[in-house]
């Protein structure tokens, strides 16, 4: 997918969150509009992150305690403030677990995507050889396909257990390190200063960690914060499909796929985790374009 | 053109081939292909005749060799859990999904195109606040969510329409509306900042002292400049359809071959998953390569590179 078919594709999806207003008309209370916007996604990040840390702790049920003398309680009905699942288990205390999980595997799965990214995308570009064309070649085709048939494939012989879950979400996101990435060392490679750090007999290793490795590496943060929000969402869909990780483990995505069956008499099980899921997804994806804009600021005069 | 179409059939093909490998990779990985090609209920015996039938102790080259002469000609075994050839459930099922991605491509591109149109026309006004932020809302929003509430809201709490299955327009309605609803924001964006620059462009400017009015600028000037990244990520989307429909028929019981291959996992029917993966990797292959020889007719660029 080399040329101008993605590359006009990726530029104008990516510019497209150009601000519906023009940037210095709409204040509120003397904060522009689009801080505002990226404020909200800070807080909303806060709140998940805070939750999942602390929430376990504070809401005194267990996530997996069952009590089958109240099942399927509504919202506020005595000690379960956002009521029961059909098995009696309080609704908030697994959203809760739900959302250490997500965040725990959005944060490894995409650790690990940024390093196989940011690796392969620095040596294929850096050593433009068969070995580079190759390898880019293969983040081309991923990027041009599904990749839900691959983690079909994946769970299918392999299982799925949480490591086995978080490799696939890695495979599912690295591409998205090594295309930009690759782009980058391909331009950082001819400055002067390698070219000087080589003429002193810098190794490539050495010219590869200490000249284009901190070069990229702003970009790689902005790209993982983004691919976080994409990772969670990722998980939440193998655990939907069941395809995630093992049941015994309470995730949003098992949690809305068991609630199909109650959908006519218990419509929160099937609101409340997806709320938490979509909260989660937008305050990451809030923070990202403003990681990327506060990096980039050339973006923001395009407008 | 001829290199161009020589080499796009070429990166067709290696896709094909590498996902077969991969698949075959994979099942070879796992330890023990034969309980992993066995269905859950299978004794120690069956699995020896497993073994047997399906050639596990030849040499690993001949047994790919053979998977592949399988694959072309169609032959990927028979479903344990439905006792037929695999091939026979998807291509049964295969036209369920076309109508389902089709539709959803269709409501995409039109009401995406519509809206991103509308919005960048009437910059800055609630048409076009609404539709950036429908957007920004429906690219954070999980599909098979929004599967669940709009059964519930349309099917459970109006009425309007059924809760799942295929049969009536009316049951096609909320899967291919769920489904398109990604794409349509993409679309939806991409046409209106492709508009937005387009209307900068000095010859909009020309049009505009010329006296032509603001309707006839849009159609005949812009947006044939503006269409061209919309028409080239339209491509990607096909592709991106047929993975989404994976969830989506999964969400509404839609009988298609998405489905399909998720109850193969469910019910550990190996043969049916691996077929089914496979020719919806087809599908996507071939919509990919129409897109990128569709895309150099389009542009003159490409078409003398």
């Amino acid at each position: 997918m080399r040329g101008p078919v993605r590359t006009t594709e990726t530029a104008a999806i990516e510019g497209t969150y150009v601000s519906p207003v023009g940037r210095r008309t709409l204040r509120v209370f003397g904060i522009p509009f689009l801080r505002g916007r990226y404020f909200a996604g800070v807080c909303l990040l806060v709140v998940v992150v805070v939750a999942s840390v602390i929430g376990p702790l504070v809401v005194g049920h267990s996530p997996d305690a069952q009590d089958l003398t109240a099942r399927l309680l509504p919202p506020i009905s005595g000690e379960h403030l956002l009521g029961t699942d059909a098995l009696g288990r309080d609704l908030l205390a697994r959203i809760l677990a739900g959302g250490r999980l997500s965040l725990f595997v959005g944060f490894t799965g995409a650790a690990l995507a940024a390093t196989i990214g940011v690796l392969v995308g620095l040596i294929a570009g850096f050593r433009e050889g068969r070995l580079g064309t190759i390898a880019m070649g293969i983040v081309d085709a991923q990027l041009a396909f599904p990749f839900i048939l691959l983690a079909i494939v994946f769970v299918a012989t392999l299982g799925a257990s949480l490591p086995m879950v978080i490799v696939v979400l890695a495979l599912s996101s690295w591409v998205s390190f090594a295309r930009p990435i690759h782009a980058m060392a391909l331009s950082i490679k001819h400055r002067d200063y390698v070219l000087a750090a080589r003429s002193i007999g810098a190794t490539d290793a050495t010219i590869l960690r200490r000249h284009l490795l901190p070069h990229v590496l702003p970009t790689a943060v902005v790209i993982a914060t983004i691919q976080v929000a994409h990772i969670v969402l990722f998980e939440s869909a193998l655990s939907f499909l069941g395809m995630g990780v093992p049941v015994d483990i309470p995730t949003w995505g098992a949690m809305l796929s068991d609630s199909r069956r109650y959908l006519q008499i218990a419509p929160w099980i099937s609101i409340f985790p997806g709320v938490a899921l979509v909260t989660t997804v937008f305050g990451m994806s809030l923070v990202g374009d403003w990681m990327r804009e506060a990096l980039d600021p050339r973006r923001e005069q395009h407008e | 053109m001829r290199s161009f179409l020589i080499g796009r059939l070429t990166r067709t093909i290696i896709v094909l081939v590498g996902l077969t490998l991969l698949v075959f990779l994979l099942l070879h990985l796992s330890g023990d292909p034969a309980s992993v090609l066995a269905p859950a209920t299978a004794s120690a015996e069956d699995l020896d005749r497993i073994r047997e039938d399906f050639g596990l102790n030849d040499p690993l080259h001949e047994q790919y060799i053979r998977f592949v002469a399988d694959t072309v000609t169609g032959d990927f075994g028979r479903s344990w859990k439905y006792q037929r050839p695999a091939i026979d459930l998807i291509l049964e099922r295969m036209p369920a999904t076309l109508e389902l991605a089709g539709t959803a491509l269709i409501i995409a591109v039109v009401v995406g195109g519509v809206l991103g149109m509308a919005a960048a026309a009437n910059r800055g006004r609630w048409i076009d606040v609404g539709s950036v932020g429908f957007s920004i809302v429906a690219r954070a929003m999980p599909s098979f969510w929004l599967g669940l509430m709009s059964i519930l809201l349309f099917a459970v709490i109006l009425g309007w329409t059924p809760t799942s299955g295929r049969g009536t327009p009316l049951h096609l309605l909320l899967p291919a509306a769920t489904l398109a609803a990604t794409f349509l924001a993409d679309v939806l964006l991409l046409t209106r900042s492709g508009m937005l620059e387009t209307l900068d462009d000095d010859y909009i400017r020309t049009a505009r002292s010329k006296g032509l009015s603001a309707r006839l600028i849009q159609f005949r000037h812009a947006l044939p400049n503006a269409a061209l990244p919309v028409v080239s990520s339209v491509g990607l989307i096909g592709g991106r359809l047929i993975g989404g429909a994976v969830i989506t028929e999964t969400v509404f019981a839609w009988p298609g071959v998405g489905s399909l291959a998720i109850d193969g996992i469910t019910s550990r029917d190996f043969p049916l998953v691996q077929a089914s993966v496979i020719v919806l990797a087809i599908a996507v292959a071939v919509v990919n390569l129409v897109t990128d020889l569709s895309y150099g007719l389009l542009d003159p660029r490409i078409r003398h590179q």
